[in-house]
């Protein structure tokens, strides 16, 4: 077991420095930049320009400014050039709401993924399966934009439904319940819409391993004993699907991050997606370096949970 | 008759059709007797086997025609829920391959139990008493500390413990009937015999029926009293082990039987079965 | 269970058949199927038409560019099929337009990610050893990006045209292709026939293209068609949020982005071109893996 979680984080160091290193040159290898305002605008100065340079680190070659950019990050010098605020700490206090949002969109995914997948499997080849199969073809093809206004539309304007933000402004809560509660429905909303394409592609996944465990021997073991179609489904078969359920969290979190760019704007939602959004119209770069590497180094740290708690969950895999 | 089998008859579809695998197989099975099974591999002995509690899949498997009478019910036509309390309950079974057969992220104790907790309402449902009771089987099929065993994987035992864990699962909820699909194929020779004789003795001390399906002619006397030889997904011989043994009809039998290695036959080259019909 | 499975009954049946002929008749027994490609020929029909009309100076039913501010905001009518926009435009000739934007994406797309992805499963696969290990590493390295906020980081650096856009979808999206190529190339390395042809002495590339990559075609196949409704849903959330194709050229995400202060009274503009977004995409994912379905040998 140690062996394996010490190759495991190994990796995942290795990984980290992969990603620094792309994400640096995400900014610092395009034409034109980091300048906010363009290479050649005649209205900045020579000054300027040499300061801006200094002050990134533009003046030295490659390797060091990768290594200032970093040391920066981590420092608080890599500043916002919007409010000149440390960018780390911009991003850490979006963190919270993103976690949150995100948490509950890979709950909702991997919860009601997994009953369409295993329905499927079930049904395989019937009716029921090639739904089951088109419903989630159905979620995957969605606009996330689009669904998120038609939803948004639909209930503010037929419910009367406030949504944006993560709580009602100017309104008095009769109580600590029904606060927790506006909040709650201000999660769940654009939560349920970044979810719709992780659910179907894990029902997707799921149903795929599935078929695959239930072909083996101890299945036909399982029914033998005389056991309930449910037990052999969600015992026997599910955990010994589990890897992709589990890996799914780490495939999960690059499309949710990704597309909570979408979602949070349109709800209105303070999470690092609109932190984003907000940075790109700016063209505030240390923040998009920062936020690129925040995210990666995020599902990084999601994939080395994943595969710990799948091996707690297969014993075998310590042996592999 | 405990089991009887008529004019079973079963094919698989496939893109091109549905291509015949038993072409009306009968059997019968008295209580606390045991029949062998035997035939070359495709002649349909697992399929019959597999049959008799509606364990093949279908699709692609098709039942076109035939009876499966147990205890004088047709198991083809009782309900799903009715035919899950058979299972395990009434009739288990054993199969050839131990290390894929039980599941690999559960315990012994969490397989076994399964089958206690579903089939043996006289044992209480306390934790103690179903770990004594799991305890008492293994101890049956010849593990030694079982106590300890409970909490292990499957893949921490050797291929002959795990097939006595097969065993102790199928019998923990004291079946009627054991169907022992080739259950000694993919063990050892010298564990072969060993278990082959645990099976035999505790059908004698639990009076039960088995049905054993195997190819190698050479481990059924001694163990089933008749002996059902099957060629090509039809019954050819069905009788008395020793008659048959003695006086072959068919003659694929009759190859079958000549194919038994016997010691002090030392100037005959093994024999192979060409194609008969 | 192998690949290689044959049923008795199927074997003589069918032995004419070649791999691609039983694939494209499995494909075609499925409805789902022939309903998709039936929807994307019409989608690429009308692309095509648009763009050819366009090309000789011909709009039809209007100038997706003409504005009217009399006609501004009108419903669906008889002169306006889909109703005009803010500027009077009508939304119909704009959608029109638009449908050769979003195929045009999502072709080059996928071109640019296949070619990467392909090259690189494919040295990986086939050299292994040191050249794999930094290869799939710095996959699995760029796999942990939020994939659509690195498109709109790059997006909005480059600039966003049209070019700049499928190049960087492509850039950013050939990382499934590459672990499913070099996963295809590590199993065919190892066959019987690819190993005689390394005994023989055949060179590299040839062994790759001749003998190794034409024997992995459907499931990369597959990947290719899925990623065309990826880029073209992408690039409509990028055109949403004013990254993607520049106005005034209509693009299916823009419409909907400039009608953002209208949404409560103007639906049809938000409405029609997110439905020909999901439409496009769903007949795209819905011919993927019904493809899937028709060369995976075990069903």
């Amino acid at each position: 077991m140690s062996a394996f979680i010490i190759r495991r984080l190994a990796l995942t160091v290795v990984l980290l420095f992969i990603i620094s290193i792309i994400s640096f040159f995400i900014v610092t290898l395009t034409p034109g930049s980091p300048y906010p305002w363009g290479e050649l605008n005649p209205k900045i100065s020579a000054e300027v320009k040499a300061n801006f340079r200094k002050k990134f680190h533009l003046d030295r070659p490659l390797p060091e400014q990768y290594a200032f950019i970093m040391h920066d990050l981590f420092t608080g010098n890599l500043r916002s050039i919007k409010d000149d605020r440390p960018v780390l700490s911009r991003i850490m206090e979006r963190l919270p709401a993103t976690l949150a949002l995100n948490f509950t969109a890979i709950l909702i995914s991997l919860s009601f993924g997994t009953l369409l997948g295993v329905y499927a499997a079930r049904h395989a080849g019937h009716w029921q399966d090639i739904t089951g199969s088109f419903v989630a073809f159905l979620f995957i093809a969605l606009p996330g934009f689009w669904i998120s206004y038609l939803i948004a539309i639909g209930l503010v304007k037929v419910f009367g439904v406030p949504i944006l933000g993560t709580q009602s402004y100017g309104i008095d809560f009769p109580n600590a319940a029904a606060a927790g509660l506006d909040r709650l429905w201000h999660l769940l909303i654009p939560a349920i819409v970044l979810a719709l394409g992780g659910l179907a592609s894990q029902s997707r996944y799921l149903r795929a391993t599935m078929m695959e465990s239930l072909r083996e021997d101890y299945i036909r073991t399982a029914r033998s004993k005389g056991l309930a179609e449910d037990v052999v489904l969600y015992k026997h078969a599910l955990r010994n699907s589990i890897r992709p359920l589990i890996s799914g969290i780490g495939m999960l979190l690059p499309a949710l991050l990704g597309g909570s760019v979408v979602v949070e704007t349109i709800f209105a939602y303070p999470g690092m997606g609109r932190l984003g959004y907000e940075a790109v119209l700016e063209r505030d770069y240390p923040t998009l370096v920062a936020l690129n590497f925040v995210a990666a180094a995020l599902v990084l740290l999601g994939n080395l949970l994943s595969d710990l708690l799948y091996a707690v969950v297969d014993k075998r895999v310590r042996l592999e | 008759m405990m089991l009887e089998i008529k004019d079973l008859k079963i094919g698989f579809s496939s893109e091109s059709g549905i291509t015949p695998a038993l072409h009306g197989v009968s059997l019968s099975l008295e209580r606390g007797e045991t029949l062998a099974i035997v035939g070359e591999s495709g002649s349909g002995k697992s399929v019959t086997a597999l049959a008799i509690t509606r364990l093949l899949p279908t699709p692609p498997a098709v039942y076109q025609g035939g009876e499966i009478l147990f205890e004088g019910r047709d198991l083809l036509k009782v309900s799903d829920a009715e035919l899950r309390r058979v299972r395990g309950g009434k009739i288990a079974y054993i199969f050839q391959e131990p290390s894929t057969s039980l599941n690999p992220v559960y315990t012994i104790r969490s397989q076994i139990a399964e089958m206690i907790e579903l089939h043996r309402p006289d044992v209480p449902k306390s934790t103690a008493d179903i770990d004594a009771e799991i305890i008492h089987w293994l101890d049956a099929v010849g593990i030694n500390e079982p106590a300890r065993r409970l909490h292990d994987y499957p893949h921490q035992l050797s291929g002959g413990m795990q097939q006595r864990v097969m065993i102790a699962m199928a019998l923990s909820a004291r079946p009627d009937l054991l169907i022992a699909d080739e259950p000694t194929t993919a063990l050892d020779v010298t564990i072969q015999a060993q278990i082959l004789n645990k099976l035999r003795d505790l059908q004698q001390e639990l009076g039960m029926a088995v049905l054993l399906i195997t190819h190698n002619f050479a481990i059924i006397p001694g163990l089933a009293k008749n002996v059902a030889v099957m060629y090509r997904g039809k019954v050819v011989e069905h009788g008395n082990t020793e008659q048959i043994l003695r006086d072959p009809q068919h003659p694929y039998t009759k190859a079958l039987i000549a194919c038994i290695p016997r010691l002090g036959d030392k100037r005959r080259r093994l024999q192979t079965i060409e194609s008969i019909n | 269970m192998s690949t290689l499975a044959i049923t008795p009954g199927a074997l003589g049946a069918v032995t004419q058949e070649t791999p691609g002929a039983r694939i494209l008749r499995r494909f075609w027994g499925n409805p789902i199927a022939r309903i998709s490609v039936v929807i994307i020929l019409f989608f690429a029909l009308t692309a095509g038409g648009t763009a050819l009309l366009g090309a000789l100076g011909h709009h039809w039913p209007y100038d997706p560019n003409l504005t009217n501010l009399d006609q501004k905001l009108l419903p669906p009518s008889l002169q306006h099929w889909l109703g005009t926009d803010n500027l009077g435009r009508d939304v119909l000739s704009r959608m029109l337009n638009g449908a050769t934007i979003s195929l045009t994406v999502g072709l080059i797309a996928v071109a640019v990610s296949l070619g990467i992805g392909v090259i690189v499963g494919a040295i990986a696969g086939y050299f292994g050893g040191l050249t794999d290990q930094i290869l799939m590493r710095s996959v699995d390295a760029l796999i942990c990006f939020p994939t659509f906020f690195l498109i709109l980081t790059a997006v909005a650096i480059l600039g966003p045209s049209l070019i700049n856009i499928v190049v960087i979808i492509g850039l950013v999206s050939w990382t499934g292709t590459a672990r499913l190529v070099r996963g295809e190339f590590l199993t065919i390395r190892e066959t019987e026939f690819v190993k005689s042809a390394r005994v023989l002495g055949q060179k590299d590339w040839k062994i790759i293209f001749r003998h190794i990559l034409p024997n992995a075609s459907a499931p990369i196949f597959v990947t290719a068609v899925l990623g065309i409704p990826d880029a073209i849903l992408t690039e409509a959330g990028l055109s949403f949020l004013g990254f993607g194709v520049q106005p005034p050229q209509a693009t299916w995400g823009n419409i909907i982005a400039d009608s953002k202060t209208y949404l409560l009274e103007a639906w049809w503009l938000i409405l029609f071109p997110g439905f020909a977004i999901f439409i496009a995409s769903l007949a795209f994912y819905l011919a993927g893996d019904a493809l899937r379905e028709a060369s995976n040998s075990r069903s």
